[in-house]
């Protein structure tokens, strides 16, 4: 299930070549592979010093919103209030993506010198990796192996859709229950226990660690300029593996899906970004966090699951809806009684019943749902769907007519 | 921009409808009751924007709201 | 003037008691998020609160008037911890319980903005407590207690507050049940 890894060798000082950065140690890399692979961090750019060069690499959050890293750090180091927090975030409760898994499987290490530098550049007396506890077994593991993270607080999440959501994640961390709580107030002020708190996507702190090495310059020797690096996606759907791939910013869809031994041609639609992306052709356009809307794919969670034409996309998008609905964490009403609604709507369509209200009755819900919640679960889900009416318009005519030109079912 | 907003702290919120009543040009009650923001090009419609005349009766909202659920926030950026 | 402070005593007392049952009634009312009439809901939160604090200072004005009344045998110690009177210690007992529980209630409605909903509603519940504690103590001490009349009073407040009661257990209490019939788990 592994990109193929570049073998570990001694630390040349320069950071890897090409794309293969994520997992230069090797599989399972220990404290000394990890080192001998990527060498010692470079002091001139721990400290403060690092938001800086983040600014210049252009690195934006790999957990799905994209945000650019410089500026969240910025917020938090700036902040009046003392005693930061800095959580690593690797709950991937995304059924289609395993990428964070993989990461903390095979380069803990990487993981742990990001949020040791986020840490050190914001000042945060408190760190936290929170994960589902097969991602904290091999950092349990890779603590023991250093002498410098032992401030490192392990929390575990429930295996559940919501628990990766920022606040949920604090909520987590005080409590016990990861579910999202109602914020006023930005995390950067205040968050965990009223502190200044920063929140980063483990694989965002991955691609910190080597900045804080290698620096900006040579994290923009792979990407494109609006959209630098490397990322991690999670491959799945009508592909031969499920498999997790280390792909330059930027890259075409149909690279990502040759890479992954599948052929473009034999799929109707790809699903970019998780059950929150979008639907979108397997080919034509680039996976990239900036860029303008019809020729680029916001990679979202890093995820892209693949549909092949044999399958209808709106019984798969209903299938994601009622998943979604049944993730609600059930605090707020619009979300615990508009997605179960939504559902409900949604399987008339995918089997063909229902007329051009049904049409509108979907527009309807959906403007009910999104937007109204402490989280943004509805509103990822409402932007799933419309992304399906609009991309599967032809088979929506079908549906509405009580037709359907492809095999019905879960892919 | 500067302003205040209210806030909806939908954890709380179960739908009572005395908002609906105080501020009804702003609000409506959607099929199961929650407040709606009536305005719907409004994106975030957890944070309904107040003009300066909506000042007390959002803050009568806010007091008599059973479940504490409504706050009246600053409008940021 | 011992004769008007224990003829107020007692008259407070009743008001208040019959404010208390009027405001639990009004109480169980505000919770289905019905209207009344003309009346819309944050009319109805007003007129539940107002009653309610005006039965609160009735209560006042009644174990007030008791503690400057000789006749009464009240002691200020009495005022907070039941069952320790001179004069019917377990009726005037549930009279002292009452009034800790009003004071509970009272004090963490005034601030439920700073103690936060669910320390309030928890509280809140305490009101069930409240009522029939208060009316036992009216039959049981009041000097009226056991007359017809009084009786008869009490009999149609108890069937007041009982009707409401088995209303709020009833299945279509809340109004917005029906529209959030939840057909999936």
């Amino acid at each position: 299930m592994k990109t193929s890894a570049v073998a570990a060798g001694p630390a040349t000082g320069s950071g890897p070549v090409g794309n293969d950065r994520l997992f230069a140690a090797g599989e399972y890399a220990g404290y000394h592979n990890h080192l001998d692979a990527y060498g010692p961090l470079a002091a001139h750019l721990s400290g403060p010093g690092l938001i800086g060069e983040l600014e210049v690499s252009g690195l934006t959050g790999r957990g799905g919103a994209a945000f650019p890293v410089w500026q969240k750090m910025a917020a938090v180091a700036s902040s009046r209030t003392a005693g930061a927090v800095v959580v690593g975030n690797g709950a991937e409760g995304e059924p289609l993506s395993f990428k964070d898994n993989m990461l903390l499987q095979h380069a803990p290490h990487l993981v742990l010198d990001g949020l040791l530098a986020a840490a050190g550049a914001v000042r945060a007396s408190r760190l936290y990796l929170y994960s589902q506890e097969p991602g904290l077994a091999p950092v349990r593991r890779a603590l023991t192996e250093r002498t410098d993270a032992g401030k490192v607080r392990l929390v575990p999440a429930p295996d559940t859709f919501v628990a990766g959501e920022a606040s949920a994640v604090l909520n987590a961390i005080r409590t016990g229950t990861a579910v999202p709580v109602d914020r006023t107030q930005r995390l950067s002020e205040t968050g965990l226990h009223g502190r200044p708190t920063l929140v980063h996507n483990v694989e965002t702190l991955a691609h910190i660690g080597l900045i804080a090495r290698f620096g900006a310059a040579w994290f923009r020797t792979a990407g494109t300029a609006r959209d630098p690096g490397t990322r991690l996606i999670s491959v799945s759907g009508d592909v031969p593996a499920a498999t997790v791939l280390e792909v330059p910013g930027d890259v075409p869809v149909e690279n990502v899906l040759r890479a992954a031994q599948a052929d473009p041609d034999t799929l109707s639609a790809v699903l970019a970004g998780g059950y929150h992306g979008q639907w979108a052709a397997p080919s034509g356009a680039r996976l990239s966090a900036a860029g303008p809307e019809r020729q680029t794919i916001r990679p979202g969670a890093g995820v892209l699951f693949a549909l092949g034409r044999q399958h209808c996309g709106l019984a798969a998008t209903a299938d994601v809806v009622n998943y979604l609905a049944s993730q609600s964490a059930r605090q707020c009403g619009p979300c615990r009684f508009g997605l179960p609604a939504l559902a409900d709507a949604w399987d008339q369509l995918a089997a063909g019943h229902g007329g051009p209200r049904l049409l509108r009755e979907l527009q309807r819900l959906g403007l009910l749902t999104a937007g109204r919640g402490a989280c943004h679960h509805p509103d990822g889900t409402v932007r799933m769907a419309a992304s399906a009416l609009e991309f599967f318009a032809e088979d929506v005519r079908l549906h509405l007519a009580g037709g359907c030109n492809r095999q019905e079912g879960t892919p | 921009m500067n302003g205040s907003s209210l806030h909806i702290d939908w954890t709380r919120c179960d739908g009572r409808g005395l908002c609906t009543e105080l501020l009804p040009h702003l609000l409506v009650r959607d099929d199961w009751g929650y407040p709606l923001a009536a305005d719907p090009s409004l994106e975030d419609k957890s944070n309904v924007p107040l003009a300066p005349d909506d000042g007390p009766a959002a803050a009568e909202a806010a007091a008599l709201c059973p479940r504490l659920a409504l706050a009246i926030v600053q409008r940021r950026d | 003037m011992n004769e008007a402070l224990w003829a107020f005593g007692r008259a407070s007392g009743a008001v208040s008691l019959g404010l208390f049952t009027l405001s639990v009634v009004l109480g169980i009312l505000v919770r289905s998020g019905r209207p009344l009439l003309v009346l819309p809901r944050f009319s109805l939160v007003l007129v539940h609160r107002n009653i309610a604090l005006l039965a609160v200072v009735f209560l006042g004005l009644h174990v007030g008037s008791l503690l400057l009344d000789p006749l009464a045998q009240l002691r200020a110690a009495d005022v907070v911890v039941p069952f320790m009177g001179s004069f019917k210690p377990f009726w005037q007992g549930l009279g002292t319980l009452a009034l800790d529980l009003a004071a509970a209630i009272a004090v963490t409605s005034l601030l439920r903005r700073r103690l936060g909903p669910r320390v309030f509603r928890t509280v809140h519940w305490a009101t069930y407590a409240l009522w029939p504690v208060a009316m036992a103590h009216a039959i049981g001490n009041g000097t009226d207690g056991t007359s017809t009349w009084f009786l008869g009073l009490a009999l149609a407040a108890s069937g007041a507050v009982a009707a409401a009661v088995l209303w709020r257990l009833s299945a279509g209490f809340i109004e917005t049940a029906r529209h959030r019939q939840e057909s999936r788990v």
